[in-house]
């Protein structure tokens, strides 16, 4: 198929669908192939997004206030002093020049340096993903865990103490800014009743963190078969994460719910329950795989809240994850480690929706063979 | 002998009602028939009649804001209507099976059809894990699937609606039930696929000697497959009777009535009536006794009186005061 190229003002939208097309054909004999044919078409889907992520980021950094130079060079610097910083970071060329640049400099795994730090991003980022991954995945499978009965629950018993309880619960949880319930846990926990160590990051400072095997605490600890550790980290992890969870529990637990009503409802589980099927095969088996299909999309979108809100809670519980590194960053105007960030999360929700489309795949037949 | 004279079902005076926003609803109010081994017997009335209502409160799966408030529901000797849930489940799918309309929807999207009728075998018969697959595809050879050992890995939106229901009365029948009840079994299908699936059940059923009910809107189904027809109107079983008898003698005017919306016997399109009026708001506090009553035209001050049955020819029961006049000559 040629493109008509005969309008300049469709012409980009043309080349565009052009390319579409060519990544179309390109990827539909993949569908032969089943299994790994459904996880290459999901990733061939998955580049446009990384390509217009990479994009945003570096217009949305440039489009900050504030000159970095004029605060590297420092207060009393002269006009020329300011000037030769600028040149030194290359900020006086032009955008697409310096884009080209930051391109080139990508392919190499350069996320720049830090000129506050004067660290490379890309180590510092590395160096703390793990512990805001352990927070915030720890905070998932926390509301996850909780949400799903007690969605569940409440869609069985609809009207009841427990449904009840998941709308207080629902609410209060959606209404308290994290950060202030980080606070009054910690207030509570740690201050009033000494149940919980001090918030003060991911370990006690009498302790020596476990060999960096995963990088998860947790993980690591248990690996070196350390209890008495693998409690400690846990101990410290437990309020920031209910923090996050409490936040998300909400979400998750009302779509559990309405789908879980819409499900109970159907034809095909009142065709199960004339056959006679037993009730937890119908609620678990039948009803609820067909329920999970919206919540997994729920937990998509919780996921990109938890990895926003965690950027507070690792400020409030210190916790030394990348949230609160951007954070300080972004205060500096130190570009480098804003974008290396966003694109690092960016990366990572990618990479999540990922994960999502293949539950998809595993829960949902007509998702891994038509699409 | 003495077989022939318990009714495998007897339903007697069943009432149910549901209470909904607008007040609460009689659906059903003194219904009562009775279904002989073997034998099978059509409930034919408009949408709303209470038809459906009536099976899935004999199999105890009404929704929550159903409850039945009087009757007695005998199948087999065995008290359905105070059974206990685990009791009725026991009995659900294995001796008293239904097929749904809309078969695309009445499966599981998401589970491969083998395994939903496995899910059944399973439950309901002494067979283990290694023999239920060929028990399976024996149950999807005998709905005269093609190909039932590679049909037994599809998923329901693989099949056509025609194949989805052939794979609902093969769930239905593979626990071999003395009573299949197909609920508007051909709702939703081309007419040819119409025909396939009630020959299906005609053949499948008369083999193995089941009592069959057909719930449909279509007299002109029930009146080619079944050997008694009830009509049912507003929650109230109005008129039932041999097939042939209905068709040539209908008594109860709403029968009449819809006899005569049916194009049997209709030389032209301007011969086929309607039937009046629209079924009655079943939450009315002053539903007359006979719910027909005010689409009637036969009306008497009698009509005002408790309905009542009687028997007015050989095992043909009529709800009227004034029922239309026999013309029939035999």
């Amino acid at each position: 198929m040629k493109p008509s190229l005969d309008t300049h003002s469709d012409m980009a939208g043309t080349v565009w669908a052009a390319w579409r097309d060519r990544l179309a054909r390109l990827i539909r004999p993949l569908r032969r192939l089943g299994w790994l044919g459904f996880l290459l078409r999901r990733l061939a889907g998955a580049l446009p997004s990384l390509c217009g992520v990479i994009v945003v980021t570096f217009i949305l950094t440039r489009a900050l206030p504030g000159d970095p130079a004029a605060y590297f060079a420092g207060p009393a610097a002269s006009q020329s002093a300011v000037e030769e910083v600028r040149h030194a970071l290359g900020l006086d060329r032009s955008l697409l020049v310096q884009f080209g640049l930051y391109l080139q400099d990508l392919a190499h795994w350069d996320l720049g340096r830090s000129v506050s730090s004067g660290q490379p991003v890309a180590s510092d980022l590395l160096a703390r993903l793990p512990a805001s991954l352990e927070l915030t995945v720890t905070a998932l499978l926390l509301a996850t865990l909780t949400a799903l009965p007690l969605g569940v629950l409440a869609a069985t018993r609809p009207g009841s103490l427990v449904d009840h309880l998941c709308r207080i619960v629902a609410t209060a949880g959606v209404s308290l800014p994290t950060f202030f319930t980080g606070l009054l846990l910690s207030f509570i926990f740690y201050y009033l009743l000494g149940w919980a160590p001090a918030p003060t990051g991911r370990l006690d400072p009498t302790f020596e963190p476990p060999a960096t095997l995963t990088g998860f605490y947790l993980i690591d600890s248990l690996l070196a078969g350390d209890g008495e550790l693998f409690f400690a980290c846990l101990g410290q992890l437990i309020l920031p994460a209910v923090t996050l969870a409490l936040f998300v529990i909400a979400p998750i637990a009302r779509m559990t719910r309405a789908s879980m009503l819409g499900v109970l409802s159907s034809d095909f589980v009142r065709t199960a329950r004339a056959s006679g099927l037993s009730r937890p095969r119908i609620l678990y088996v039948y009803a609820l795989r067909n329920a999970l299909l919206p919540v997994l999309t729920t937990l998509g979108m919780v996921f990109s809240f938890l990895l926003g809100s965690s950027i507070l809670v690792e400020k409030v519980f210190a916790w030394p994850g990348v949230g609160s590194y951007a954070l300080e960053a972004l205060i500096a105007s130190d570009y480098a480690p804003v974008q290396g960030f966003v694109l690092a999360l960016a990366v990572l929700y990618l990479l999540l929706n990922l994960l999502i489309d293949i539950a998809y795949g595993v829960v949902d037949p007509r998702v891994r063979l038509e699409a | 002998m003495t077989e022939h004279r318990v009714p495998l079902l007897k339903v007697d005076n069943l009432h149910v009602q549901f209470s909904t926003r607008r007040g609460i609803a009689r659906v059903l109010d003194g219904v009562s028939f009775h279904l002989d081994r073997g034998e099978t017997l059509g409930i034919v009335g408009e949408s709303g009649s209470g038809k459906s209502v009536l099976f899935l409160a004999l199999l105890g799966i009404l929704e929550g804001n159903a409850s039945i408030t009087q009757g007695s529901a005998q199948f087999g000797g065995f008290e359905l209507l105070r059974a206990s849930q685990s009791e009725l489940a026991n009995l659900r799918g294995r001796e008293l099976a239904m097929v749904f309309q809309n078969p695309r929807a009445a499966l599981n999207p998401i589970r491969r059809v083998g395994q939903q009728i496995e899910d059944i075998l399973l439950r309901h018969s002494a067979v283990t894990r290694s023999a239920v697959r060929a028990r399976a595809i024996d149950a999807l050879r005998q709905v005269q699937i093609n190909d039932p050992e590679a049909r037994y890995h599809a998923y329901p939106f693989e099949l056509s609606g025609g194949q989805c229901q052939r794979v609902m009365i093969a769930m239905a029948l593979a626990c071999r039930p003395a009573l299949l009840i197909a609920d508007e079994p051909t709702t939703g299908l081309d007419v040819t696929t119409q025909a396939a699936i009630m020959a299906l059940i005609r053949d499948l059923t008369k083999v193995r000697q089941m009592a069959t009910i057909l719930v449909t809107h279509d007299l002109g189904l029930a009146g080619e497959s079944c050997d008694r027809i009830a009509v049912m109107h507003a929650g109230h079983l109005v008129e039932i009777a041999p097939t042939a008898r209905l068709f040539s003698a209908p008594r109860h005017p709403y029968t009449a009535k819809l006899l005569a919306c049916t194009a049997y016997g209709a030389e032209s399109i301007e011969d086929l009536a309607s039937v009046p009026g629209q079924l009655p708001n079943l939450t009315r506090a002053d539903l007359p006794p006979c719910r027909f009553s005010e689409r009637c035209n036969r009306q008497l001050a009698a009509c005002a009186l408790p309905l009542a049955y009687q028997e007015i020819g050989p095992a043909h029961w009529v709800a009227c005061c004034n029922p239309e006049r026999a013309e029939e000559a035999a």
